[in-house]
């Protein structure tokens, strides 16, 4: 059995959801734009998965195998409101800008995932730590990725002006790459690249071997 | 357990109704229980966004600079429902209660809009719409808030015009819902380029919408230079979109009827 410590923390680098699992990428490209969404949206992330691991652990011993999935997707969506509706309460402003990302957290691998796969097989407390931990694998990889394109895109940083950009009167010329989707995923390759060159145990073995170059005369 | 006892029906049913049961009394105090909260903000978000339309307060600010609060300042407004289509005022429909975006999608308080007028893509127009006006001491409209909303690139955007007491030159203008790029066609909330707004000419001399979105402005001085706005670089198909959705509703099918009433000081 593992530590508790393990448990909380091997999802940060060592074992990432994002990075390792490639898990979760949907929400990484969608809500990264700018810090402030990214942090509320690691928030309600790390909330719903640590919760849904609590309770679908402490219903492992009663729970139908062959409702189980259901079951956990019904846990999962009741927490995702319950974070959409107190965000829409409290965070008004923000809330209006992650729009329908919040209410998708129900559709990340990730929290079905631990809950299926870790939750399943351990006790409660585990399952909460572990819950965490993955939130906060996802959240340190969500906020890299914000940290790179709200500034290169917007010349801003949790709203506040690092480069004065041409649209207000400045020098800077956001990048409208980084505005979009697809640059997260620039983002999120350069990153899981840096971490297998760190560590190299996350490298995966090769599914098949390259071939040398042939001329095409001897294919033939 | 047992694995038998937890996959018998009877479990199955026990254990399936029994979370339902636990999750939606759990989704349904929350939500009844945030509700007046939520509310409330989607209330000020709106009050907010007239008052920055209308100049009565900065971009993103609470209160302005005596300290005045968004309710607070929102009082000055008169609050009416108009009628689109004679231009005047609808006396039976308490304003609090009136739900303009619902009501473009009641079949017996809208019309279908024919594809040569829809040119903002709405697709149906209500009958009734809602101002917030502001009186002078004399009684005279001071400015004249409108709601308008049309498509942009990636969805309809929602906004809000003032008017000055003129009834021609604009106030400014604010949108407080869009899906537009950010960076690109998102700068329609950018408080410079809204700046332009303010003084534009909305009607020319015989009263018809002419509000323009040009890639350069005519020169400084000129009649034309009014009546333009410059475009957002990188989004053609929101400027477009701005200029039809303004154009629209200051036209006969929107509140150019009832603006037409204003200036005759018929209401």
């Amino acid at each position: 059995m593992s530590s508790s410590k393990e448990v909380l923390f091997s999802p940060i680098f060592d074992n990432n959801p994002i990075a390792l699992q490639v898990l979760g990428i949907c929400s990484a490209l969608a809500v990264t734009v700018s810090m402030v969404n990214t942090l509320v949206m690691c928030a309600a992330v790390i909330f719903v998965c640590a919760f849904s691991n609590l309770f679908v652990s402490m219903l492992r011993s009663v729970m139908p195998s062959s409702i189980r999935i259901i079951i956990q997707m019904t846990i999962i969506a009741s927490l995702v409101i319950l974070v959409d509706q107190v965000i829409q309460a409290y965070a008004y402003e923000v809330s209006q800008r992650l729009s329908v990302f919040v209410g998708l957290i129900i559709t990340n691998c990730i929290v079905l995932g631990r809950a299926e796969g870790f939750a399943l097989q351990n006790g409660p407390y585990m399952s909460f730590l572990d819950g965490v931990g993955n939130g906060l694998g996802y959240s340190v990889l969500l906020i890299l990725v914000a940290l790179v394109r709200e500034p290169l895109g917007a010349g801003t940083l949790m709203g506040y002006t690092l480069f004065l950009s041409v649209n207000d009167g400045g020098w800077y010329i956001g990048n409208g790459l980084m505005l979009l989707a697809p640059s997260a995923f620039f983002i999120i390759g350069l990153a899981i690249w840096g971490l297998r060159a760190w560590k190299p145990a996350q490298v995966e073995p090769a599914d098949y071997e390259i071939a040398e170059n042939v001329q095409y005369r001897e294919a033939i | 357990m047992s694995q038998r006892n937890r996959d018998s029906i009877g479990n199955i049913l026990t254990v399936a109704i029994s979370v339902c049961l636990v999750a939606s009394i759990l989704v349904s105090v929350a939500a009844v229980g945030l509700k007046p909260a939520q509310d409330a903000n989607r209330l000020l978000n709106q009050r907010q966004n007239i008052l920055v339309a209308a100049g009565l307060l900065a971009d993103g600010a609470r209160s302005d600079e005596q300290g005045r609060g968004i309710n607070e300042l929102f009082e000055q407004f008169e609050v009416r429902v108009v009628d689109l289509r004679t231009g005047g005022f609808v006396d039976d429909i308490d304003p609090q209660d009136f739900d303009q975006l619902r009501s473009a999608r009641d079949p017996a308080r809208s019309r279908r809009l024919d594809s040569d007028e829809d040119k903002p893509t709405l697709r149906r127009l209500e009958q009734y719409g809602i101002v917030y006006l502001i009186r002078g001491d004399d009684g005279g409209v001071q400015k004249t808030v409108l709601p308008v909303r049309g498509m942009g690139l990636w969805g309809t955007m929602f906004g809000y015009l003032a008017i000055d007491g003129d009834l021609v030159t604009a106030e400014g203008i604010s949108f407080y819902r869009h899906q537009e790029t950010p960076g690109l066609g998102g700068e329609i909330e950018n408080p410079r380029w809204r700046a332009q707004w303010e003084g534009l000419h909305l009607f020319d001399d015989q009263g018809r919408p002419t509000v323009e979105l040009v890639k350069t402005r005519a020169p400084e001085g000129s009649d034309a230079r009014k009546r333009q706005v410059d475009m957002l670089a990188g989004a053609t198909l929101t400027s477009r979109g701005v200029e039809n959705l303004v154009n629209f509703w200051l036209s006969d099918l929107g509140y150019g009827a009832f603006l037409e009433n204003l200036r005759r000081g018929e209401v």
